[in-house]
């Protein structure tokens, strides 16, 4: 078997609740496949960045699958033809991430990224060294 | 770069490469806050000559960014 990352967008006027009950039915199609679903997170209703499908907010899921590929085929399949998911990815992994996903812990930390947004250009103050955009790098003219 | 008649106007240190070296972030399409500090404002992904990441890293971050894009949590173009 082997590990896998699905994210899969939902449409915005499905209900969460219904979203949910999709995260169980093709956990439920993992399974039927002989793998299994070692977790799975809800990111919420996000903005998509441009239209999906006349779509302009998603929900997203993430599922992080240890499964024979057989069993991801399958699940594939039924979200492409199902309506409502408007755009899946899957990405085999080296090894599952254990926890939170960055997405989940940058979540937490929301106002902070409002209040640095308010400030213009968000650069991050506290973990990361941001990189320094310097224009007049070598063969940056005269 | 014109400088007075100075042999070696700058000298700039080089920068070493925000993904190597310990308590580095890993590049993981799902961390967008890291992955937009190497795009440009129209979104473009930013060359490694400007910020320094290596060429490995930049392989993997290129990937990373388009992963995020295809997933609509970083736009393709920005007007």
């Amino acid at each position: 078997m082997a590990f896998y990352e699905n994210v899969f967008i939902v449409r915005q006027d499905v209900s969460t609740q219904q979203v949910e009950e999709m995260t169980t039915r093709y956990s439920g199609l993992i399974e039927a496949g002989g793998g299994k679903v070692v977790s799975n997170e809800y990111w919420g209703l996000r903005n998509l960045t441009f239209r999906i499908k006349k779509n302009r907010k998603g929900h997203y899921v993430l599922l992080n699958i240890d499964a024979p590929a057989p069993a991801i085929q399958e699940m594939e399949r039924n979200m492409r033809i199902d309506e409502d998911v408007i755009r899946y990815m899957t990405i085999r992994v080296p090894v599952l991430e254990e926890g939170q996903s960055a997405m989940l812990r940058n979540k937490d930390r929301r106002d902070d990224r409002d209040r640095e947004r308010g400030r213009g250009r968000g650069y991050g103050r506290d973990e990361y060294e941001a990189p320094v955009v310097d224009r007049t790098a070598p063969g940056g003219g005269s | 770069m014109a400088m007075q008649g100075r042999p070696k106007p700058f000298f700039r240190r080089r920068k070493s490469c925000p993904f190597s070296g310990k308590d580095a972030p890993k590049i993981d399409y799902k961390d967008i806050r890291l992955l937009q500090r190497f795009v440009s404002e129209r979104s473009k992904i930013v060359p490694s000559r400007i910020t320094a990441v290596s060429a490995k890293k930049q392989r993997e971050l290129a990937q990373a960014i388009k992963r995020a894009r295809f997933l609509a949590l970083l736009p393709y173009v920005l007007q």
